[in-house]
């Protein structure tokens, strides 16, 4: 492990965007936002803090030079405002100085006039009022107005989950440094390099080979910087571009918190309807998307949670139509699930609605309707190697989840103060970007002289551990030692066109990019060595552990002789790997098709312990079962799934965006937003993963594990409902996310 | 010009000409260009930025973990400030390559914190116990998050070292050995000694009273106690201004028991309370109360003065010495001011505290026999959290009547608040479900908590409700009050 990212780390030596050395004559840069969350530009005079002491510039629309337009699927995101405010953070000016603190104090000297405009805050208001992104969107399958005549019990509810702020550690940071040509080199904390050099080129009116992006790790993604990376870069590329001097943008955690998106909060109206043993005839479900102040990538978020809208069940009827809303809240952007987690939210809740009205539990329920092998999701997707069933059932052997719940009814009937509470999560999430042509990957490999390997992908190392395993890709490839292969940063210059890290798909894609290139350079080693070793066909060569075989018999050629005599026989060291996940197909007129590379299956059960005097509670155990295919690095893929699933109990326990009556965000510090601490992590945690559960779909058998986790942790929230209606079986269950001390503490009151 | 600062960083003995007032961190990031400690949020929130602060008192040297965001550059002199560069030797130590086996680093930008958090857990925990590594941990937020991973990695280093502590042993010795340490921290006790021999910056309250009233006004420094809410609130305008530091006051940095009371100087930390022994004796639980404060690595700074003087309406500290009697003593020129704690707090962050007065010490008498006390606070995440309410209780039964009795309450007025009428109502009363609900009552009329982010006004007076229940519950076990009052 001796040189990727891990033991540097651990030794505080990484270097992250704001521990760069700063390059000579270097600009500190700070954004003055709109402090409105909705209003007309009346006036911004910003000539006077030009004047302020210590300040080398200050930069309005008026000096970008292109389009002042950054918005990625829709345009309708300016960089720096001009007429119109639309959210608490809407650039309007950047301050250039000798320090940050010095370009702040001259937010002082800037002469701002807004006139007012009522904000709208709730998405169903902005849907009335026909503030919406784009056209509604609507998945059917089989008659859902024909079923309900056939259904035991039909139930409506209303759903809805909260917004949640990344928290990554390390906030949003760019160093932009102008070049001789008058380009610019880009170190940006971004998951999408790419998306970055596109828009800066746009911004400027340059063209994109004259913007270099490089990234050498980030201190934290979550999703939170693949769009939203690209104002922060753009206003730093402009301000290195107008000035001709480096400039550095680094959010301070306040400015992060307040100026950036976050998770979509969702409001949604359900109706679900079984038959009498408890199957789901029809569902059908509205989801209204708080897309906040512009498109940012909502309608790409908004498709996925109508992809995941009956998770890992199958329902012969579905009509799921969803909206997104604009209001004026900054953009809310991609986080882990992509709002996969908001439309299953909803189906859950659902599921608890319907389990009382029939009087059965609701893991028998969710059982009774898990997805089978050919059964057919809503998008028209056959069910293919469906591992649901077999999470589900391995959970319930492993950890006796029949005597959980045992457990917890006879403490319930023996405790008045304190109630537990379990549920069950299954989860099936589908893997490949929603938009097909965004499932492509290039890598760059090169064998030098010495035998040692440099590999470049279009991956972002953000945590995710896709270096390591792309390292191991490459090494397993070549079959050579894991410390003879270097990941390089990710760079435009090196690999072009890049989709962003993100989709969980990092590793699938450019691993298998990255091992396309690797076995071009590997044929042309065989070729070489069959020369070398008088053998016709190079077919029988291969390499096992550095040495040479032929016909599987070890030869005494190794790994570092072989590279060498390759060279000194002019032979191509280096190759470009190129990778486009086969047979995706979606047609948006039928909204129909195959839309995902395989799907990723798991099943985890909560339990919880509520403290009913004060309504506070336990997160006690999660066990999870889960479908990580063949691991390419179990430790990894542990520590996905582990995280994911708190991150998941945080969004649905303890993390609360609050804002005031005009937009304001007022849980806007570490000290009043709650992200889960090491003491409120469950004391049982457990993860077991699948065996002899390869993939075709993916390199080496694997399966993507960025995402997919994130949803146990939904099971949180109906692990507490079912401990509160313990204590308050007469009342009907609230969805409602996220469940908060208080929040409990007012049901169990009321 | 200000005095220059002396102090050892990692393995340097360096001399700075900044102001006391610059943030530690900026001075370790920029001016030490040492970017392996983290900027994470700057609230004292996050841990990404912990470094250990060692202290040459005498006899041996301390350390402390910090969060060097809130730590005034003036406090490390004399100090041996170590990050993680200073930890770092050839490979990785014991406690990095625990955390490398388990996997526990994913981004990788709050490892650095939890390495130097753990490391402190190696300087002070007493018998290396699972259940401190973890509380050590307690201010490192993890975004990834990587918890499980680190437990395991913590319960590994305790499996290996637990066994093979020798208390008798000195502590530094013994990490040496473990090459936990990197052998210049043998050293370091001769260095700070030597640093400390010319110290002439400890002084004593009386000296900064006088500094404080003899300033012409407006110039009087800001004195700084834990600075852990100070430096969350204007560390811009701190930087340049002169400071006096009330942990450099050794001549009432105490916890004593005189007379009857139980006597605390300014600048006691939440930990001293934590460890007390003479805490423990009289309140057995005080120590797992404590725990419910931030987080280490603001215990290792807030004071008990700070707190006080903070007047924050959620102050943990304060309720509790509210509920405990608790007296202040303030000082001026040499003379003395004694006001009872229930009356110096006058509205919002208001204090009966007169221009140049210096917070000395609080005191509170030795419960008597038969007297008990109980904590309680909720907050939206249970461990480092502010609290939406809290409370505390002082009781002593004669009989089966309520004798004598103190509730103060948080969150749920303009100051720290005291239940005078509550009180009132339960002096000589049973304590029964009935008067209890009847106390209620007259508790919800007497407060008037306003709806921010902690919680809606509703929510804090039914909630206070509880915790009055919540006391007796928890005081009177076998009354099984829960049967009539939930």
């Amino acid at each position: 492990m001796r040189n990727v990212d891990i033991p540097l780390h651990i030794r505080g030596e990484s270097v992250f965007l704001d521990d760069i050395p700063e390059p000579k004559g270097m600009l500190y840069a700070a954004l003055f936002a709109s402090p409105e969350s909705h209003g007309h530009v009346r006036n911004l005079d910003v000539s006077e803090a030009r004047k302020s002491p210590g300040v080398f510039a200050v930069l309005t629309h008026e000096d970008v030079p292109g389009q002042n337009q950054i918005g990625g699927i829709i345009q309708d995101e300016p960089l720096l405002a001009s007429d119109e405010v639309s959210f608490i953070g809407d650039p309007l000016a950047l301050v250039l100085a000798e320090s940050k603190a010095k370009a702040k104090l001259a937010f002082k000297k800037i002469k701002l006039d807004i006139e007012k405009l009522e904000p709208v805050t709730d998405p169903r208001e902005a849907f009335r009022q026909g503030r919406l992104v784009a056209p509604p969107r609507t998945f059917a399958l089989g008659d859902t107005e024909g079923a309900w005549a056939d259904c035991e019990v039909v139930v409506e509810g209303r759903a809805d989950s909260g917004g949640q702020e990344h928290f990554y550690m390390e906030t949003q940071g760019t160093l932009a440094i102008p070049l001789e040509d008058g380009g610019l080199k880009v170190y940006s904390s971004t998951q999408a390099p790419s998306a970055v050099q596109r828009t800066i080129a746009g911004v400027l009116g340059i063209a994109m080979h004259r913007v270099e992006v490089d990234v050498r790790r980030l201190g934290g993604g979550f999703g939170g910087k693949e769009d939203q990376a690209t104002p922060w870069a753009c206003l730093a590329a402009l301000a290195a571009f107008k000035t001709g001097r480096p400039v550095k943008l680094v959010l301070d955690r306040h400015e992060d918190m307040t100026y950036t998106g976050k998770r979509h909060p969702y409001t949604s109206d359900f109706k679900i309807g079984l038959n009498k043993e408890g199957r789901i005839l029809a569902y059908q479900v509205t989801f209204y998307q708080d897309s906040g102040a512009a498109a940012d990538l909502s309608t790409a978020i908004l498709e996925r949670t109508l992809f995941h809208c009956t998770n890992g069940y199958y329902v012969p009827n579905v009509k799921a139509t969803a909206a997104c809303c604009y209001t004026n809240f900054p953009p809310f952007t991609a986080f882990r699930g992509f709002g996969g987690p908001q439309g299953m939210f909803a189906v859950e809740s659902a599921i608890r609605a319907a389990a009382l009205k029939l009087g059965m539990p609701a893991a028998e329920i969710q059982r009774k309707n898990l997805l089978e092998e050919k059964d057919s999701f809503p998008y028209g997707m056959p069910v293919e190697n469906c591992r649901m069933r077999r999470s589900w059932d391995e959970l319930y052997q492993r950890r006796e989840v029949e005597g959980l719940f045992k457990e917890a009814e006879t403490f319930n009937k023996q405790n008045k103060l304190e109630k537990k509470g379990v549920s069950l999560m299954p989860v099936c999430f589908g893997i490949s970007f929603t938009n097909t042509a965004l499932n492509q990957a290039g890598a760059l490999v090169h064998v030098y002289t010495d035998g040692s390997v440099n590999v470049s992908t279009g991956a972002v190392e953000m945590g995710q551990g896709v270096n390591i395993k792309i390292r191991a890709i490459v090494a397993r490839t070549f079959s050579i030692d894991e410390d003879r292969v270097k990941v390089e940063t990710t760079n435009t210059g090196r690999v072009a066109n890049a989709s962003p890290t993100a989709a969980s798909t990092g590793a699938d894609m450019n691993g298998k990019a990255a091992q396309l290139a690797a076995r071009q350079i590997l044929a042309r080693l065989r070729e070489t060595a069959a020369e070398l070793l008088n053998h016709p066909d190079p077919m029988d060569i291969d390499i096992e552990n550095e040495r040479v075989t032929c016909k599987g018999k070890q030869t005494d050629l190794g790994w570092e002789k072989l590279v060498d005599d390759a060279y000194w026989r002019r032979t191509n060291l280096s190759a470009h790997g190129f990778y486009a996940t086969p047979n995706l197909f979606f047609d948006r007129e039928k909204e129909k098709g195959r839309p995902f590379a395989y799907h990723v299956y798991g099943t985890a059960v909560t339990r919880v312990t509520l403290d009913c005097l004060r309504g506070t509670y336990v997160i006690d155990a999660v066990h999870i079962v889960h479908d990580a295919g063949k691991s390419l690095d179990v430790l990894i893929d542990r520590g996905q799934a582990e995280g994911g699933l708190l991150q998941g109990i945080g969004w649905m326990t303890m993390e609360e965006l609050i804002y005031d009556t005009r937009a304001r965000l007022l849980t806007d510090s570490a000290a009043t937003y709650k992200v889960p601490d090491i003491k409120s992590a469950p004391a049982e945690i457990t993860v077991h993963f699948l065996e002899d559960a390869d993939n075709p779909h993916a390199v080496m058998h694997s399966k993507a594990i960025g995402e997919p986790p994130f949803m146990y942790g939904i099971g949180a929230y109906f692990a507490l409902l079912d401990a509160m209606r313990a204590f308050r079986p007469e009342k009907p269950p609230v969805f409602h996310a996220p469940m908060t001390p208080e929040k409990v503490f007012m049901y169990l009151n009321d | 010009m200000s005095q220059p600062i002396n102090c050892i960083f990692n393995r340097d003995t360096v001399q700075t000409s900044l102001p006391a007032g610059t943030v530690t961190l900026d001075f370790i990031r920029h001016h030490q260009n040492s970017p392996g400690t983290k900027e994470g949020c700057r609230e004292g929130e996050c841990g990404a930025c912990a470094v250990l602060l060692g202290q040459w008192n005498g006899k041996s040297l301390q350390y402390q973990a910090v969060a060097s965001c809130l730590l005034p550059l003036g406090e490390i002199e004399h100090k041996h400030l170590v990050t993680i560069e200073g930890l770092n030797r050839e490979g990785l130590n014991p406690v990095q390559q625990a955390l490398l086996d388990e996997g526990a680093a994913q981004c990788g930008f709050c490892i650095p914190g939890i390495v130097l958090s753990l490391t402190g857990f190696f300087l002070t925990s007493p018998d290396l116990a699972y259940q401190d590594g973890i509380d050590a941990l307690d201010g490192n937020i993890c975004r990834c998050t990587g918890y499980a991973s680190i437990r395991r990695a913590v319960k590994n280093l305790h499996d290996t070292f637990a066994p093979k502590l020798d208390k008798n042993k000195d502590r530094l010795e013994q990490l040496l050995e473990w090459e936990i340490l990197p052998p210049y921290f043998a050293d370091i006790p001769a260095q700070l000694k030597c640093l400390a021999e010319g110290d002439c910056t400890s002084t004593t309250t009386e000296k900064v009273e006088n500094i404080l009233s003899s300033a012409p006004q407006g110039e009087e420094p800001v004195l700084v106690a834990g600075a852990t809410d100070l430096y969350v609130q204007r560390p811009e305008e701190l930087a340049d201004k002169a400071l006096a530091f009330v942990s450099r006051c050794t001549d009432d940095a105490c916890l004593r028991e005189e007379n009857g009371h139980i006597i605390i100087g300014a600048g006691t930390t939440v930990t001293h309370l934590k460890q007390s022994p003479l805490l423990k004796k009289h309140f057995p639980k005080m120590s797992e109360y404590m725990t419910r404060i931030a987080s280490t690595l603001m215990r290792n700074r807030a004071t008990v003065a700070g707190n006080i003087m903070n007047a924050s309406p959620i102050g943990d500290l304060s309720i509790i010495m509210l509920a405990l009697q608790a007296h202040v003593v303030l000082a001026k020129k040499g003379e003395k001011r004694e006001v009872p704690l229930i009356k110096f707090f006058l509205d919002y962050k208001k204090l009966d505290r007169r221009p140049g007065e210096v917070l000395k010490r609080v005191h509170f008498p030795v419960p008597a026999e038969g007297w008990m006390f109980h904590f309680e606070k909720v907050s939206q995440r249970h461990w480092l959290d502010i609290a939406s309410v809290n409370s505390a209780i002082t009781l002593k039964m004669k009989g089966d009547v309520i004798e004598d009795i103190h509730i103060s309450a948080g969150g749920v007025a303009p100051v720290p608040f005291y239940l005078q009428k509550t009180v009132e109502f339960l002096e000589g009363k049973q304590v029964n479900g009935p008067v209890l609900l009847d106390a209620a009552g007259v508790l919800e009329k007497e407060i008037a908590p306003i709806s921010d982010v902690r919680g809606s006004a509703q929510y804090k007076t039914s909630l206070l409700r509880r915790l009055l229940f919540a006391h007796f519950i928890s005081l009177f076990p076998g009354k099984k009050l829960e049967e009539e009052l939930l």
